[in-house]
This record gives C-alpha cells, sequence and structure tokens, in this order.
C-alpha cells in the first residue's frame, strides 16, 4: 500500500526531446489511476520513470514519503506488467512466478506457497509446470499479472497490459484486473491509450498529450466536463460534437443564428455537445441532416450536419431514422464551450 | 516427405519427374565425392602395409583392422615413447573442448557487456573486435609465439588454447542474439531483482542454449584441426595432438623404413570421429540455433 508523489517530474532525453513536461499529481493509497492519452503522449516514459526503468531528468518522485528517484528498481517495492508479458520463456509457470521471491532470498518453502495462493487466485494451478509457449494469450497475461502479486508490492504498474489480446479476452481481463486490484487494494498505476478502459477501470484518469496533463479527475468529470477540446474529442467514442459558434447578446449560436442556450460573453467559440446529449424530437428547433446511420445494435449512431458542420447524434434502438433532416433538441445544460484559440474549457 | 492428400488407394499414373532423378544424381554424385576417400582410407586400415604397397586400394577388406588399430592406438612413433596414440588423442580433446568453451564464454561475455552495458564507444569496440577477422593466426604467429614463449606456455596446455580463444565470430553472433533478445526481460528481471550476473546466468544464458550449441559445434571443429599453432606451441611429444601426430607418422615413411600406411590411416580415422560425433550430437540444436528464436 502507497502513496506515490510526483512533483515537477520532467524528463528530457540525451538528444534533446521533452519527453514528459514538468508533471505533479499525488496518487492515494489503494487508488487505481489510469494514464491515457494518444501514442507518443509521454505516459509509458512517466510509467518507467516510476518504476526507475527510465531515469528521471528533474524532479521528485516519492514513494510513501521515501525520495525513490535514485533506488533501483528492485528496491522499490513495486511490481509491473509488460505489454508483451516479459515472461522468461525458458522458465515454467511456476518459476516465472517465483523469480523474484527467489532473488529477494526467499526461503524455497515460503515461496512455494506463495506461488500457490497466486496461482489459485488467477487459475493457474494446473498450468504451473508448464512452459510459457504452451499457455494462450490470456494466460500469459494472467502470470504476468501472478509474477506481479506474489510479491505482494506496494505499487502495481500496468504499462498496456492488454493491448496484445482479442477484444473478447481484452474486456474479460479488464474486469480482472480491476477487481483483482480491488481485492488487494494496492495502488496501481495503469497506462492505456484505449479510453473504454480508461474509462472503466480508473478511479482516476489522467489525460495526457503531447509531455503534459490535460486533465486530472474521475471517469465522470473527465466525460462530463472535459477541460479542452483535446479531452473532449479523445475520451468517449464516439467523440463530442466540436462546432464552431459565438457567443452574442448572452446566447451561443451557432450557423445563421440558431440559439443553442444562454452564456455570457461575446466572440468565437468552441461549442462542444455530446452526441448522446441530443434528441430527435418533431418539435425541435433544430434541422439536423443525416447522412449515414451507424447500425450498432444496442443503439445508432446518426452522422451528418447541423448548421453545415460535422455532427454526430447518439439514439437509442427504438428510434428508427433514415438518411434526410430531422428535427432534434439538445438537453438543456449539456452544451460546453471552449477556447477557439486554446481549446481550453470556459 | 510424405503426401497425406493423396488417396492412398487410387493408383495414380506415376510421372517420372526428370528434374528430381537429376536433384539426386548431382546428391549421389557429390556424397560418392565425399565418401571414396574415406572408404580407401578404411580399406587400407584392414590390410597389411606390404600388401598396401604391392597392390594400391583394393576392393578386399583385409584383416589387419585390431592389428592396426592397437598399433595406432598404443605404439609410440617418436623418440620419446609419448606420442601414442591416445595421448594424442587426449590431446586434441583437450584442445577442442578447451577451445569451443573458451571461445564461448569469451565471446559470450564480449558481447553482453557490448549489448547490455551503456559502455562508451561500444560500437567501435564492437567494430573493432570485428577487424580482428582480418588478423587471423597465420599473420600474428611471431609475435603470439613470442608471448607465448615469454610467458613459458610453450608444451602446456595453456599455451596450447588461451592465445586462440579470443574470438569475433562468437562475440558477432552472440552480439546479434542479444540484440534480438526483447528488453523488456531485462526490464522485468530488473524489477524481479536481478543484477547483472544474476541476469546473465540466470536468464541469458540458457536462452542462448541452442545459439551455444551452434557455436560448440563450429568452434569444436575448428578447434580440433588446428594445425599451425600446435606444431609451433607443442615440441615435446607428450603434447602432440592427432592432426599434428598424423604428419609425424608420415614423415616416418621417408627413408627406408616400410610405411605403416595402415596405422596413419588408422589415426585419420580415429581423427575424424570426434567431431562427427559432436555434429550429430548438436545437430538438431544446430538447425535451430541458426535458424528459429525460442522467445
Amino acid at each position: 500500500m502507497a502513496q506515490i508523489s510526483l512533483q515537477n517530474l520532467r524528463k528530457i532525453y540525451p538528444n534533446g526531446f521533452e519527453a514528459v513536461q514538468p508533471t505533479n499529481f499525488d496518487i492515494a493509497d489503494g487508488e487505481f489511476v489510469v494514464l491515457v492519452g494518444p501514442s507518443g503522449c509521454g505516459k509509458s516514459t512517466l510509467l518507467r520513470m516510476v518504476a526507475g526503468l527510465e531515469d528521471i531528468t528533474e524532479g521528485s518522485l516519492s514513494i510513501n514519503g521515501r525520495q525513490v528517484n535514485n533506488v533501483d528498481p528492485a528496491d522499490r517495492d513495486i511490481a509491473m506488467v509488460f505489454q508483451n508479458y516479459a515472461l522468461y520463456p525458458h522458465m515454467t509457470v511456476r518459476k516465472n512466478i517465483g523469480y523474484g521471491l527467489k532473488n529477494r532470498k526467499t526461503a524455497p518453502a515460503e515461496i512455494e506457497a506463495k506461488v500457490q495462493e497466486a496461482a489459485k487466485m488467477l487459475n493457474l494451478v494446473e498450468y504451473l509446470d508448464r512452459k510459457p509457449s504452451q499457455l494462450s494469450g490470456g494466460q500469459r497475461q494472467r502470470v504476468a499479472m501472478g509474477r506481479a502479486v506474489v510479491r505482494d508490492p506496494a505499487l502495481f504498474l500496468f504499462d498496456e497490459p492488454l493491448s496484445n489480446l482479442d477484444a473478447k479476452l481484452r474486456h474479460q481481463m479488464r474486469i480482472e484486473i480491476k477487481s483483482l486490484q480491488r481485492r488487494l487494494g494496492v495502488t496501481s498505476i495503469y497506462v492505456t491509450h484505449d479510453q473504454v478502459e480508461a474509462m472503466t477501470m480508473a478511479d482516476r484518469i489522467i489525460v495526457l498529450n503531447g509531455g503534459q496533463i490535460e486533465q486530472i479527475g474521475t471517469p465522470a468529470e473527465i466525460y462530463h466536463a472535459p477541460a479542452s477540446t483535446f479531452v473532449a474529442s479523445f475520451m468517449g467514442a464516439p467523440p463530442m460534437n466540436l462546432v464552431e459558434g459565438r457567443l452574442d447578446t448572452g446566447q451561443v449560436m451557432i450557423g445563421d443564428g440558431i440559439a443553442l442556450g444562454n452564456a455570457e460573453g461575446t466572440g468565437p467559440v468552441t461549442v462542444g455537445i455530446r452526441p448522446e446529449d441530443v434528441e430527435l424530437n418533431d418539435q425541435g428547433s433544430l434541422m439536423f441532416t443525416v447522412d449515414l446511420v451507424e447500425e450498432l445494435g444496442a443503439h445508432r449512431l446518426l452522422h451528418g450536419r447541423l448548421a453545415g458542420q460535422p455532427f454526430t447524434v447518439h439514439v437509442g434502438k427504438e428510434v428508427v431514422v433514415g438518411a434526410g433532416d430531422a428535427a432534434v433538441n439538445i438537453k438543456p445544460d449539456s452544451i460546453r464551450l471552449f477556447d477557439v484559440e486554446t481549446g481550453a474549457a470556459r | 516427405m510424405t503426401d497425406i492428400s493423396q488417396d492412398p488407394h487410387a493408383t495414380p499414373a506415376r510421372r517420372i519427374k526428370w528434374g528430381r532423378v537429376l536433384d539426386h544424381a548431382i546428391l549421389i554424385v557429390g556424397s560418392l565425392f565425399m565418401l571414396i576417400p574415406l572408404l580407401v582410407v578404411l580399406q587400407t586400415t584392414t590390410t597389411t602395409d606390404i600388401e598396401t604397397i604391392k597392390n594400391g586400394p583394393e576392393l578386399l577388406i583385409g584383416t589387419q583392422f585390431d592389428d592396426n588399430f592397437m598399433k595406432a592406438m598404443f605404439k609410440a612413433s617418436g623418440f620419446s615413447g609419448e606420442n601414442t596414440g591416445t595421448s594424442m588423442l587426449i590431446n586434441s580433446m583437450i584442445l577442442g573442448l578447451g577451445f569451443a568453451l573458451g571461445k564461448i564464454v569469451i565471446g559470450m561475455m564480449a558481447a553482453y557487456a557490448l549489448v547490455y552495458f551503456r559502455l562508451r564507444f561500444a560500437t567501435f569496440a564492437f567494430w573493432l573486435i570485428f577487424t580482428t577477422l582480418l588478423l587471423p593466426l597465420e599473420v600474428r604467429i611471431l609475435p603470439s609465439y613470442e608471448i607465448a614463449q615469454k610467458l613459458s606456455l610453450l608444451n602446456t596446455y595453456t599455451g596450447l588454447i588461451v592465445p586462440l580463444i579470443a574470438s569475433a565470430t562468437a562475440t558477432f553472433f552472440f552480439r546479434q542474439y542479444f540484440r534480438s533478445v526483447p528488453e523488456e526481460l531485462v526490464e522485468a528481471a530488473r524489477i524481479d531483482g536481478a543484477g547483472p550476473v544474476k541476469f546473465f546466468i540466470d536468464i541469458l544464458v540458457p536462452l542462448s542454449q541452442t545459439m551455444i550449441a551452434a557455436m560448440f559445434i563450429i568452434m569444436f571443429v575448428f578447434g580440433w584441426n588446428q594445425y599451425l599453432w600446435p606444431t609451433m606451441v607443442t615440441t615435446e611429444e607428450g603434447m602432440y595432438t592427432l592432426v599434428r601426430g598424423i604428419k609425424q607418422l608420415t614423415q616416418d615413411l621417408e627413408g627406408t623404413n616400410i610405411p605403416e600406411y595402415g596405422r596413419a590411416n588408422m589415426l585419420a580415422l580415429i581423427a575424424i570421429l570426434p567431431p562427427v560425433a559432436v555434429v550429430i550430437f548438436f545437430q538438431s540444436w544446430f538447425v535451430k540455433g541458426l535458424t528459429e528464436s525460442d522467445k
């Protein structure tokens, strides 16, 4: 169990590239934090700095109040699960899981007991004598988890652990990892580029872009009140609709004077509307032109144009619409305004 | 190869594939070309020297095999009486094994340092090692001999083996192999608390098994067949290796002695066997090591 604190943590590679701009955040004991962002945003670098696999250029990293900037990865009391599992190919599952304990001079009987316990927890008991090459992707993933769990570390680090699995297995492992983390109550940092994983697993999400933090918040906060157009378009599938509008006489206007709601100020503004915050309504004041209907079973996505700008609307499976014009309403209080220049929320 | 898609009951008109016949003809001619000298050697070991001198190689298989074998293995040919076939076989074995193991150990450790440690000028160091391929023993034999002599390593196993074991080839192969080992493995090991030595012994060496086996074959045969260096370094007959001992026998053929064809050929035969055994034993590993990576 541990609290993690990052103060002005910064990474500059020898070639001068600043992978992580000075970053500050704290992680509470037992919290599951997901770092999410597009590839190259610095999320893996940040994780690897916490792990000790990457040198920290500036700033301070502490685990449980102890500064660990220069502590060897083995002595940070962490465990890490890698994207490609990084199992030792020549060792059996039993030895893979027990290797970390063996290096820490644990007694053989105790290693065996702990390995058994971890294997039971992860449904690996019958595979203990197999080599990694004889296991399926999901089982290998579980062995990697076992290797992390068995050491009873203060902090779990996950580096895109599910991206090598197929969609169905990924869904299942997502739930397994989350429930395991709940049960053990170990503080965790999880890196992913998949916003669905971030939304479903996190206690708190940290959205990164271009080496800096865009927003920190609970999944609900991130989803409903994105701090920038980047977060708005990155989180959620389909992403939030962003249309060009302006503020005029206390109104948010788009197109040729279509009012969406009330807001103070003047000048151009980016208007963000979640696709599900729009409803089809014959009495609706807005005209939405449907170009394409995407059938997803449980619901449908209508892709088209609103006031001449690309727009997506999310409707339930009971709503039947074809291509053409449809009147829509936007739910009250559901529009978000962003600065046109900076993309920051207003 | 068996064609499992074919119905065994159907009898398709078998066409003779001339391309395949030609392939086999080439292979057969090739193997005869390799085998006949060996068969001549084998034949000669079964007859007496006088018969060989009178009739040359024959199709006849004689009765002297045992006799020639005893002479080859246990009779000394030099003055001191120490260079029997047995002692030469042992010396060759020590040279072959020491040469192969030494090259593997040195090559692996050099490659490990080059690949896994952030050394300054690591690439430069590697190319420096690599260029020694251009300087085989024959080029540097005089300075090498001088050093061995000054360190009083003449007529010792150390002198026979150590000057030969620095190996650019092994370093090169192991370097390429280590570079293909995924980096996460090192990182996982670091987090698991394995230091550099542990990682090398627990992870890298077992992973390199097939590569080690492949290197062992090449290097053992290479070491076994060393001729020039052992000739230079060993002057005591007790230190002679098989390859140079056979030469000693053919020197005896000059002069008025009865040439010992049977014995010399028997020794040649014995000299062939260990490398062949090593190749046969490690063959499947060898192919694996060079083609597939078990990661």
